[in-house]
């Protein structure tokens, strides 16, 4: 709980220190109210606090909140003039980011239907906002406007399959729902089977889950892609949190009933994700794709649900999130250099910045699922988590899949390396420098030496 | 002693890292580290004892929780290719003495990092040491080809790597369900040996690690990534490849595929062969009619693995120490081949057969050992080739006489093509391109004496190599069919 209120007091401090005009002590009070917060995830690690039956801090939770609250932190520290340079209201935006943040927190350690729709929303509106924070831009307030309809369109779908899953069970407790389907095996409510499909529907939708997926492309590729940055990787370990602790857990008895849908969902979102990254010339555009077809190997996670199912996806989202902080943290410089995020703009970057190409480099062998990075650690895992069950078709595909993701993610380290750009030298922020460099470090030190994060929930 | 072989996995990473951050010195320091792992090796080979059992093992809890150990040693099979690896590596190294790369110290180290992946392949106990090892030791190879390559070497090696990758995830997946049949959970080489697998599950192990061997090797029809890699690439690049990477390949259905699948071999082995030999029959066709040299060289080198694969897949001693022994010849042989090509290349500024004639007469030593390695490729007794290709040849001959009539085919195809190419770069009239051609001189010198020397060496007394891998080679074979006698 501690953890919520620091968030939330940060957030409101960030809002009045904008109101006096103190510009300067944004970031710092962010980061100190983020470090707070921080460090409250590591005193409560291994407590289990319940709050009144509404959310639970297990280590579960603990974890992700953790992972969700670094990436915010290294997100915070790319904004370096990010958001000045866009607008006047930095303030707000800041403390918009904090709002979504917790948000996250509430969704990754719900012990209460009613709790996980509060956190989607809460989470949901501040991102609406953050989307179209180019009020100017008509990308920018395209994707707003689109992911304000989507989001709320899938909210619906939340919102009715909890409702039917109440109608079933006279229950929102996590507990009591588990309870009801272990003691009526036989005769569960058709209400709800129709409630759990919902939910996985409105689930699907919040992490781009083909073929729930239109609207993610539009919607990265217009906001501002430090906004992104956060969508793509913070947001996107969240959702997956909590349909962790819902799928993995409570509905875990009817297995056997949602594994079909989910199969279908799992392939379509592969096979979409990485066959239209394939054709994409915009880098930021790939990487929206790619992020699609990383859901469906994190979907892997619930395909065969063993021990380390929730692990698994933790060690899949760290590597997912880290990589993806390096490949948008260098595309918004490249951006800010030649003034658009096409694979041309990485040309000669190897000359021109050798450190961010570098650091780019890894990054994208760590998304392809190449040996030595975290990355492949984690497709590792996924592999080894679906064929405890003898999934091999689904292994066969997504070995099929992960060559074309080959095709992509080399495209942009063949522009860096091997073709001729301008000659124009890239510096790069010290913050920058930073955060690459830790990501860089998180990345290959997790692909040689996993064993620290491989037992953490 | 345990800590020699860790001394001899991880020095070439060192030299990597160290040669990373260097600038001009670059190549020095990378060859003073592949002379050093060199001189290990050599202590190495003397503190041997060439019997079967696994020496110098070390082993290491790496990842605990996933069953994964640092588990590597070497026995007589892992011997030669050690020696393979480190004696080939400086040659590579000190061929690249003459060119000016840019960025001397990212090729110097990628190569050394290779080194490493290499080393780690042939050391592994443990299963998913030995991929990230075989992985280790493409990505380099990527970087080397495509950064330094020809004109349309992007191309060519996104194929390439994309080809080599596929089979090496089926083999991912093979892994992982051994993994998941072994009741100890973890990725030991001998619980892999003792799994009781029925024939269809062995026979499924098979395709998913011949499919990852045969791309690298390459065997038909697996092979169509090979030509143009080997073209496109710089000379150290395409040296590497063909001396030293395709014996990944023959190495690993050495020392996992016939072991833990035995009777998926003899299912399917006979096939493997049949590959194996159309290939060696395709490539030297092929070879007749090309017009670049390096390209001749490359179909060649297919026609020679295809024996060796067919060879291994006889499943007899003769033809299992004759691949040992023609692991190691055909390494020098190529390395030395592609090298003199790059002389020429570098010189004329063409590989093109049609375009060279009447070097000889201008360049007398480069003739020379040109004309010894000719020799050593083609199996002239006397020669390094010739003790390998005859062991191979009897191997195949014992399996089924077809088979060894059609393989034999092979050493005739290979003295007429390599003859013929031989004829038109090197003897006839000079024409104008090739009147101002110049002998050799300084590191190539040095690398060609080398390489010559060793071929005489070998072709010589090849005992004590034959007698390195002798007791492991036959400990093997015994383990294959008192299992395959078992299951039956």
């Amino acid at each position: 709980m501690n953890i919520i209120i620091t968030i939330i007091v940060t957030a409101l401090v960030v809002l009045y220190a904008g109101l006096f005009k103190a510009k300067k002590a944004l970031l710092p009070l962010t980061l100190i109210g983020l470090l707070t917060s921080l460090a409250f995830v590591v005193t409560s690690w291994n407590t289990n606090q319940t709050y009144y039956g509404m959310m639970q801090m297990d280590n579960f939770a603990l974890a992700f909140a953790g992972l969700a609250i670094i990436g915010t932190l290294f997100i915070f520290l790319l904004t370096q003039n990010y958001f000045s340079a866009n607008s006047e209201n930095t303030a707000e935006y800041f403390t918009l980011i904090l709002f979504a943040l917790t948000g996250i927190v509430i969704m990754v350690s719900y012990k209460n239907m009613s709790m996980l729709f509060i956190g989607v929303e809460i989470m949901s509106v501040a991102l609406y906002i953050l989307a179209g924070i180019r009020k100017n831009n008509f990308a920018s307030n395209e994707a707003s406007l689109k992911y304000f309809l989507m989001g709320a369109f899938s909210t619906g779908f939340l919102l009715f399959g909890i409702t039917l899953i109440y109608g079933a069970t006279a229950s929102f407790d996590l507990d009591m729902i588990n309870k009801y389907l272990v003691e009526n095996p036989q005769s569960v409510s058709p209400l709800f089977y129709t409630g759990v499909i919902l939910l996985l529907v409105g689930m699907c939708f919040k992490i781009g889950a083909a073929p729930f997926h239109f609207w993610t492309p539009d919607v990265y590729e217009g906001s501002p892609t430090l906004i992104t940055t956060f969508m793509s990787t913070v947001v996107k370990t969240a959702g997956f949190a909590a349909i962790l602790r819902l799928f993995a857990d409570t509905f875990a008895p009817l297995h056997d009933f949602w594994l079909v849908p989910l199969m279908v969902i799992v392939c379509l979102t592969l096979f979409i994700g990485n066959v239209t990254a394939l054709f994409q010339k915009n880098f930021k555009r790939m990487l929206a794709y790619s992020s699609i077809s990383h859901a469906g190997y994190l979907l892997f996670s619930l395909v065969s649900l063993t021990a380390s199912s929730m692990n698994n996806v933790l060690v899949y989202a760290v590597a997912y999130t880290f990589a993806s902080i390096i490949a948008f943290g260098v595309l918004i410089l490249v951006k800010q250099k030649t003034g658009n995020d096409n694979f041309e703009s990485f040309n000669g970057l190897g000359k021109r910045n050798p450190f961010a190409a570098l650091a780019l480099t890894v990054a994208m062998l760590s998304l392809a699922g190449i040996p030595l990075t975290a990355g492949f650690i984690g497709k590792y895992l996924m592999f080894l988590n679906v064929m405890h069950d003898y999934h091999f078709y689904l292994v066969a595909f997504a070995i099929l899949n992960a060559l074309v993701g080959f095709y992509y993610y080399f495209k942009v380290i063949v522009a860096m390396y091997f073709k001729e750009g301008t000659e124009v030298e890239l510096e790069m922020p010290v913050q920058y420098k930073v955060v690459l460099a830790l990501s860089l470090i998180i990345t290959v030190f997790l692909g040689i030496y996993p064993t620290v994060i491989l037992n953490l929930i | 002693m345990e800590q020699l072989l860790i001394l001899l996995i991880f020095l070439p990473l060192v030299g990597a890292v160290v040669t990373a951050f260097l600038g001009n010195a670059a190549k020095h320091v990378a060859l003073g580290s592949a002379i050093l792992s060199l001189g290990l090796t050599l202590i190495t080979v003397c503190n041997f004892t060439p019997d079967a059992s696994t020496q110098f093992a070390v082993n290491y809890p790496w990842i605990q929780d996933l069953g994964i150990n640092f588990h590597a040693g070497i026995d007589g099979i892992s011997m030669i290719t050690i020696l393979l690896t480190n004696v080939l590596v400086p040659i590579i190294i000190l061929s690249a003495y003459q060119h000016d790369y840019k960025k001397p110290n990212a090729f110097f180290a990628l190569i050394l990092f290779m080194q490493f992946g290499l080393l780690l392949v042939f050391t592994a106990l443990d299963a998913f040491l030995f991929y990230i090892g075989w992985e280790a030791a493409l990505i380099p190879i990527y970087f080397i080809c495509a950064i330094w390559g020809g004109k349309d070497r992007i191309r060519v090696n996104m194929k390439f790597f994309v080809y080599t990758i596929a089979g090496s995830l089926f083999m991912l997946m093979g892994i992982i369900y051994l993994y998941l049949q072994n009741p100890a959970h973890n990725f030991e080489i001998q619980a892999f040996y003792n799994l009781n697998l029925d024939a269809v599950q062995q026979g499924w192990i098979f395709w998913a690690f011949f499919i990852a061997f045969a791309i690298k090797m390459p065997i038909f029809p697996f092979h169509t990534w090979q030509p143009d890699t080997y073209t496109e690439a710089p000379t150290p690049g395409t040296m590497l490849l063909s001396g030293i990477m395709l014996k990944m390949g023959i190495y690993g259905v050495i020392r996992w595929l016939l072991p833990i699948a035995p009777v998926g071999v003899q299912e399917w082995g006979h096939l493997a062969i049949i590959l194996s030999i159309i290939g060696v029959v395709y490539a030297s066709i092929i070879a007749f009619t090309q017009k670049d040299a390096k390209r001749l060289v490359a179909y060649s080198s297919i026609a020679h693995v295809g024996l060796i694969a067919a060879g291994i897949f006889a499943l007899n001693t003769q033809g299992m120490q004759g691949a040992m022994v023609q692991m190691l010849s055909h390494g020098i042989n190529v390395v030395g081949l592609f090298f003199v090509l790059d002389i020429i290349a570098s010189r004329m500024k063409t590989n093109k057969i049609a375009d060279l004639g009447g070097i000889a007469k201008k360049a007398p030593q480069l003739a020379i050992a040109f004309l010894i390695i000719v020799l050593g490729t083609v199996a002239l007794p006397g020669t390094n080739g010739f003790i390998g290709e005859f062991l191979l040849l009897i191997g195949i001959y014992q399996y089924q006489v077809w088979a060894g009539v059609f393989a034999g085919l092979s050493i005739i195809f290979g003295a007429v093509y390599m003859f013929r190419m031989y004829q038109n770069i090197m003897l006839g009239k000079t024409n104008d391109l090739t009147i101002g051609f110049t002998d050799i001189k300084g590191s190539e010198k040095v690398v060609l004496y080398v390489i010559c020397a060793m071929i005489i060496a070998l072709g010589v007394y090849p005992k004590p190599i034959l007698h390195l891998s002798e007791a492991s080679v036959q400990q093997l074979i015994e383990q294959v069919s008192q299992k395959l006698t078992s299951v039956n």
